[in-house]
């Protein structure tokens, strides 16, 4: 033990940013952690997927590939608004508080229409969860994910009025990222469940 | 709202030693009120690890009873002490409590006492989440339990296979309760889990890089990781369970097209990695114990930091050595034993760590040493038959007999109750400021250790004789009644030892030798602060130098100048260094959250809304849930100011 040590030559002794630096907060790595399990989740929800359609015998899905009339535009309506929420982080980064609202806004809207063209597809399919296993996983992972898409869309709501509260700006926006950073992750795992359920059984 | 950037601010360096006012208003600044108030929402990971460690204390006991009145219902043949569906009951409770209520959260205990210690923080990096997962363990202990007194607790053995665990053939509460509870206390794990990654990641002491933390970290860090990979397929196999149960779906339900073995599937790609996160902490433990009771450090750091990494690594692909009896091909059965064989290897690494610690040091006999030390005997036992059974020929032999019981109780008592009881004693002085009995400590080693070894040596015996696991009775003329009868007299002694041991512990809390701050003469940063640590941890954030900061003035080949004397005060409301992750340079002044209800209120209402689903009772699952959001979203409310204290360079260094 040395009592003259000085841990300063270390970084340089410059100031340090108080809480966080940019995006990189505690809260980052511990969204990028809850990604790490939440894919994990869809993972094992379509290794199951994947595991009963290979032990079938027999046609699968059981019904033929199910429709893309409602299912596409939805894809198109994720990835805008994965793309609005973007735009928006972008602005916020620069200080642009009305970006970042109309980001956050306009990635509000489009998660509602994902809902409703969801709810439409839905109350429309010639089966419901308990016809059988497909039919039982088809409900389960898409509705894994539109909860997964309803809790981000909370999220953006809350950052929306955060942001109308005037809390972040361009060097305070950790928070806004985080939720970001999840909005995307939503995103992504549709369209795994897409290329799974939607594209996959038309490759056979 | 004024505030809309973050400051920056250069932290002032000081001396506890030469201003006496440091002390006092760092102990205000992080003090936990008094009173229940105080209680409910302290954030201290102190206090938190000490909660977690008795709460799993006391399902240890709980888990212990269960066992003891199965050892008396199996000590002679034609017994009746029990009925068929009360043994149920009481194996899969046994299983159930052990494995998720005690071995997991009693590691969470120690980590979330010591690493903020080790590390040389002043808490975890999410205080409040901390909370949170303790509360939902708690709750979920409950949960699992709430059954038991009506008689309907799960009653399906711990890995509640499919078709029994079906409503067709299972059609009361019992399972829902599993089922439900197990997910809300992944929740649990899961959270705490993500603590454990992002403090190491982001708050340990300038200086202490990678490969300077303690083995406990790297077990503990290793263990998280696997359990934030792992949980979710436990927590969705129970959640379709539940949903076949009662919404009919078809998951498991061949009727529908389901498939039973997907049940298997996810259950033990989930198990095996578990089983690797409630034995590498308690691993961790003795690597780092056990070294200052040889007076040298650990033998091979690298090697045995790496092997735990591996064992986890190759812990996700073995899962299907526990389905070798479930009719898989040939193929797969040939790569799952081929895996299960190699991660004998890193085992193995571990394993002779410690051998020539102990050959190369000067051994002392100290309690934790024997506990330690007869962790390594009990180890290699466990680890012998779990090699056996990875041959695919010998397992089908021994698959589902009492062999498969001796190898599980070796590896889990063997592998973390040893080693716990071990570190109780090891961090006593640092829990509670006082020493434990030594004598009493010996003497309840040695009960521990000669009893286990009579209860579970001759499961093995019982399972090569062809005595299957999970039967209630066995008729007489089979050979099994000796052999049955020394296993409860080995139990019996075991449950002794453990008596003693929480005697000691209970005595010595309160009228034990009082500790000095570092009474092994321990290497490692836990041991530079007072015992009990005060609610600050450190009165500066240490600058370690080495991998062994209290041994530098005697150690070839680590010498370095860490101190604990002087570094950065930081004491502008609660706060800590944060730093890069693997050469932990500083980058950032965190701030700590303070105590919050947020924790308590929404594992309340997670607790409640889990509570609904088991009943049915859809009004509620609604109010649990809009009142989750809005608990939700009061915790995670942002602060007003970031900064609210700027500090100028003003050269107040000391």
């Amino acid at each position: 033990m040395d009592a003259t040590v000085d841990p300063r030559p270390l970084y340089g002794g410059e100031p340090l940013p108080i809480g966080s630096k940019g995006r990189l907060s505690s809260g980052w790595w511990g969204m990028i952690a809850v990604i790490a399990t939440e894919a994990s989740l869809f993972a094992y929800l379509l290794f199951s997927y994947f595991y009963v359609a290979a032990q079938t015998v027999g046609r699968w899905p059981p019904s033929g590939p199910p429709d893309l009339t409602l299912s596409v535009p939805g894809t198109i309506v994720l990835l805008l608004g994965s793309a609005t929420m973007w735009w928006g982080e972008k602005g916020v980064r620069a200080g642009r508080r009305g970006q970042l609202l109309f980001g956050l806004g306009s990635s509000v809207l489009l998660a509602i229409a994902f809902v409703v063209l969801e709810g439409f597809e839905w109350s429309h399919k010639s089966f419901s969860l308990t016809s059988n296993a497909y039919s039982s996983l088809y409900f389960t992972v898409t509705g894994f994910h539109l909860l997964h898409v309803i809790v981000g869309a909370l999220m953006l709501a809350v950052l929306f009025v955060w942001t109308l509260l005037d809390y972040f700006g361009a060097r305070r926006h950790s928070t806004v990222s985080i939720g970001v950073i999840y909005w995307h992750f939503v995103t992504a795992v549709w369209i795994a469940v897409f290329i799974s359920f939607y594209v996959a059984p038309r490759l056979q | 709202m004024a505030h809309t950037d973050a400051a920056l601010r250069v932290p002032v360096l000081a001396r506890p030693s030469d201003d006496a006012s440091i002390a006092p208003r760092l102990q205000r600044i992080w003090e936990t009120r008094a009173g229940l108030l105080g209680t409910l929402t302290s954030v201290d990971h102190k206090t938190i690890g000490k909660r977690y460690l008795v709460t799993a204390f006391l399902f240890l006991l709980i888990g212990g009873i269960e066992a003891a009145v199965m050892r008396v219902q199996l000590a002679q043949p034609n017994m009746t002490v029990l009925t068929p569906e009360q043994y149920n009951q009481l194996f899969t409770m046994h299983g159930v409590t052990m494995i998720f209520l005690y071995a997991l959260p009693v590691l969470s205990g120690f980590s979330n006492f010591l690493w903020p210690l080790m590390l040389g923080s002043r808490d975890m990096a999410f205080p409040r989440l901390n909370a949170f997962s303790y509360w939902l363990f708690l709750f979920a202990g409950i949960f699992l339990y709430i059954s038991f007194p009506l008689g309907r607790a799960p009653d399906a053995g711990w890995f509640n296979y499919v078709p029994y665990s079906s409503i067709v053939y299972n059609p009361g509460l019992n399972i829902d309760v599993y089922a439900l509870g197990m997910v809300l206390l992944g929740l649990s794990t899961t959270v705490g889990s993500i603590n454990f990654i992002v403090t190491l990641i982001r708050t340990r002491a300038p200086g202490m890089s990678i490969n300077r933390v303690p083995i406990l970290v790297w077990g503990t860090l290793t263990a998280s990781v696997g359990n934030v990979f792992a949980v979710p397929a436990v927590s969705l196999a129970f959640f379709m369970l539940w949903m076949d149960r009662r919404f009919g779906t078809h998951f498991f339900d061949v009727g529908g097209g389901g498939q039973p073995l997907l049940w298997q599937h996810l259950f033990w790609m989930f198990g095996h990695p578990s089983v690797y996160a409630v034995v590498l902490p308690a691993m961790g433990i003795v690597s780092d114990g056990l070294p200052t009771f040889c007076r040298r450090p650990l033998v091979g750091y690298t090697a045995v930091a790496l092997a735990t990494v591996t064992t986890m690594v190759l812990g996700f692909g073995v899962w299907v050595h526990h389905m070798f009896a479930t009719g898989l091909p040939p193929v797969s059965l040939t790569f799952f034993s081929a895996a299960s064989f190699i991660i004998v290897i890193p085992s193995a690494v571990a394993v002779f760590a410690w051998i020539a610690t102990i050959w190369t040091g000067r051994p002392q006999f100290t309690t934790p040493f024997l506990f330690f030390a007869g962790f390594v005997i009990v180890f290699v036992i466990g680890g012998v038959s779990g090699f056996m059974t990875a041959a695919v020929p010998l397992d089908t032999q021994l698959t589902d007999t009492y062999f498969v019981v001796a190898h599980l109780h070796y590896v889990l008592i063997g592998i973390n109750v040893f080693p716990v009881a071990g570190g109780i004693h090891y961090w006593f002085p640092t829990f509670t400021g006082r020493m434990m009995s030594e004598r009493l400590g010996k003497w309840s080693f040695w009960i521990m250790f000669i009893g286990f070894n009579v209860g579970f040596f001759p499961m093995h015996i019982a399972g090569l004789l062809g005595m299957p696991r999970r039967i209630y009775t066995y008729p007489d003329g089979l050979g099994w009644g000796t052999v049955n009868l020394v296993i409860t007299i080995g139990a019996y002694l075991f449950a002794l030892g453990v008596l003693l041991f929480v005697i000691n512990v209970w005595r010595s809390a309160r009228h034990g030798r009082q500790a000095s701050p570092n009474p092994w003469d321990a290497a490692s940063l836990e041991w530079a602060t007072a015992s009990p640590p005060p609610a600050y941890n450190f009165a500066v954030i240490p600058t370690i130098a080495s991998r062994y900061p209290l041994w530098e003035d005697r150690l070839v080949g680590h010498e370095g100048s860490s101190s604990t004397e002087r570094g950065f005060l930081l004491d502008h409301g609660r706060e800590t260094i944060g730093t890069s992750a693997l050469d932990a340079v500083p980058d950032v002044i965190l701030r700590m959250p303070g105590d919050s209800p947020s924790p308590l209120l929404l594992s309340i209402a997670l607790a409640v809304l889990f509570a609904a689903m088991l009943v049915h009772s859809w009004w509620l699952f609604g109010v649990a849930v809009v009142a989750s959001i809005i608990a939700t979203v009061a915790w995670l409310w942002p602060e007003a100011v970031l900064g609210q204290t700027m500090e100028i360079v003003d050269g107040r260094d000391r």
